[in-house]
């Protein structure tokens, strides 16, 4: 049985954290989905506000720290990527963004993410399709068409499933992006043997 | 193993004192300082290249010149020599030109610069950075071996029947170094042509200087110029030293927090333990130094930079007293013990010469009018 690996992404910065218990949530959902699908799956959470400072420090300096270049490998070898951000002002978090912008720009090219994210109200819930999905569209990600958008009143539960169908959507359509393609092989190594001659290099080729 | 210095030019305000000194002092500073580093007993003085403030060194070659009239075993170099923005056959004239004011105490050490709008204000677009490197030092190379250069590329104006004046001295160009922080393709260019590779290894984590030089050693071999062990590797570094290590901690503080280039992210205590970057005793920098060696291999050249962040000219002589008479005769005697025989020193231009079989007069003498320069050619009318 194949085993892929889902990174999750968190930007949420309570405890307990709503995006956290979405991101949880579309995990569960996904490892669930993969199994139906003959494949299993490991799941590896990066809450980012462990890594705050770790963030600054990389804008000022250039380099990630050894904590945080463990979660960037974390991110850039999955197989799949869920990522969940809380809307601050209109938009994902900056602690969100910042994430995106220590990555290189090639880093999740062809990776299937699932994006989505929280907020106290529904005056929110378009924030995955005019926000996160442009900006996942410029890495060159793959995007599954179902975001989840969360508002604390839809953790009311009772008669009202849409949350919870949603969730399940947009695991399913996760799943069937990875199930079948060959398992991620981790992040490239910048220092193998290039492939290109210098003496193409040479030509301007 | 050479051990020197190497500035950036930085004219940056002493956060102790509020003051900043003004162009004028700090070039005469920095004279200063390149004086002072023969005299203590280093071996290299290297100057980098800008052309935007807080820096005033956009003309290297001049300072070097002049440095080179003032000192007499000095080996002067540069860091770095923009090959990306400068006419490649502006640098094979300016250099060729230095290695006989210096009495060939001169080598190079190119890179790309990071300064996205000085390739506009040159013409050039920062994106083609690694193809401008690639194309230029190529045609140097040529500028500097063969006497009459016919070429055309993608980006400067095609040569027909050029020749490049002075001759490189006794017909051997300068040695060169390439250095880059993190791109594999110019550690590959080095690897091609056997020349040296230089890690500025002041900003990053060891680790990434390790997978660099690997990559630079593994390729230098790979393209048949010895084994890995016997490239030419150049390492940065960055000290402060006091006798005390806490008098070093106290002082240095305030021009880390305030550095443009460090200030405002991690702590110095965190800097220090993620990068190179040592500030302590002469002791603790003799032990981080010969640290080095544990993960690039036996390596040619040491530079440390000692003179940036607003630090004062006083302080910087005060750096130089300590590499030059606790620190550096420490290293030179421990590297050297640990070295084995097969691993070459740098080259300088008396190895250059040997290897070539001796000094040659390469003068181009052109069938020309001695007095004017036409040619028959040029004096069609």
């Amino acid at each position: 049985m194949t085993t892929r690996t889902i990174a999750v992404v968190s930007a949420g910065l309570s405890n307990p954290s709503s995006t956290r218990l979405l991101a949880d949530r579309l995990a569960g959902a996904t490892v669930a989905a993969l199994r139906a699908r003959g494949e299993d799956a490991t799941v590896e959470v990066v809450e980012l506000r462990g890594h705050a400072r770790d963030l600054a420090d990389n804008l000022t300096t250039g380099f990630a720290n050894e904590s945080l270049q463990a979660a960037v490998d974390t991110v850039v070898g999955a197989d799949a990527v869920i990522a969940v951000t809380p809307v601050f002002s209109a938009s994902y978090s900056g602690l969100f963004k910042t994430f995106v912008d220590v990555l290189d720009k090639d880093a999740l090219r062809g990776t299937p993410v699932l994006l989505a994210a929280t907020a106290g109200t529904a005056r929110h819930s378009l924030v995955v399709e005019f926000a996160m999905r442009p900006l996942f569209a410029y890495l060159q990600a793959v995007p599954v068409p179902t975001g989840v958008f969360a508002a604390a009143e839809d953790w009311a539960g009772g008669g009202d499933r849409a949350l919870f169908d949603r969730i399940d959507r947009a695991a399913g359509e996760l799943a069937d992006s990875v199930a079948g393609r060959p398992v991620a092989t981790g992040p490239v190594d910048p220092f193998a043997d290039p492939t290109t001659s210098f003496e193409e290099l040479l030509k301007g080729r | 193993m050479q051990f020197g210095i190497f500035t950036v030019s930085d004219i940056t305000t002493d956060p102790t004192t509020g003051r900043t000194p003004s162009e004028a002092e700090r070039i005469k500073a920095v004279l200063t300082i390149a004086k002072k580093a023969e005299e203590v007993g280093l071996d290299v003085f290297a100057l980098g290249e800008h052309h935007n403030p807080p820096f005033f060194s956009s003309s290297p070659t001049t300072t070097l010149a002049y440095v080179a009239a003032q000192t007499s075993t000095l080996q002067l170099s540069t860091s770095t020599t923009l090959i990306t923005t400068n006419d490649p056959v502006k640098i094979a004239e300016d250099y060729a030109m230095l290695q006989h004011l210096a009495d060939g105490r001169v080598d190079l050490m190119m890179g790309r610069g990071n300064t996205g709008p000085v390739y506009p204000w040159f013409g050039k677009d920062i994106r083609d950075g690694i193809p401008l490197a690639v194309e230029n030092y190529q045609l140097l190379r040529r500028l500097w071996r063969e006497d009459v250069v016919d070429w055309e590329g993608q980006y400067r104006t095609p040569l027909q029947g050029f020749t490049s004046t002075p001759r490189p001295l006794d017909g051997v160009p300068p040695f060169v170094w390439h250095g880059s922080i993190r791109s594999p393709q110019i550690a590959e260019q080095a690897a091609y042509y056997g020349d040296g590779f230089f890690h500025n290894h002041i900003f990053w984590p060891p680790e990434h200087t390790q997978r660099m030089v690997e990559f630079y050693r593994r390729r230098y071999a790979h393209y048949g110029h010895g084994s890995a062990d016997q490239a030419i590797v150049g390492l940065g570094g960055q000290v402060f030293m006091r006798q005390n290590s806490q008098d070093a901690v106290r002082e240095f503080r305030p021009y880390f927090d305030n550095a443009p280039v460090y200030g405002g992210g991690p702590s110095l205590e965190d800097f220090s333990s993620q990068t190179p970057l040592t500030v302590g005793s002469p002791q603790q920098v003799i032990e981080r130094t010969l640290g080095f060696r544990d993960y690039v291999g036996d390596y040619q050249r040491q530079l440390f930079l000692i003179d940036h962040a607003g630090l004062p000219l006083k302080t910087v002589l005060e750096q130089l007293d300590l590499l030059g008479e606790e620190v550096v005769p420490v290293l030179r005697r421990e590297f050297a013990a640990l070295k084995p025989a097969h691993v070459p020193d740098a080259p300088t231009h008396a190895s250059l010469v040997a290897a070539a079989g001796g000094a040659k007069d390469t003068t181009v003498h052109a069938p020309a009018d001695d007095v004017t320069g036409a040619t028959a050619e040029g004096a069609v009318r």
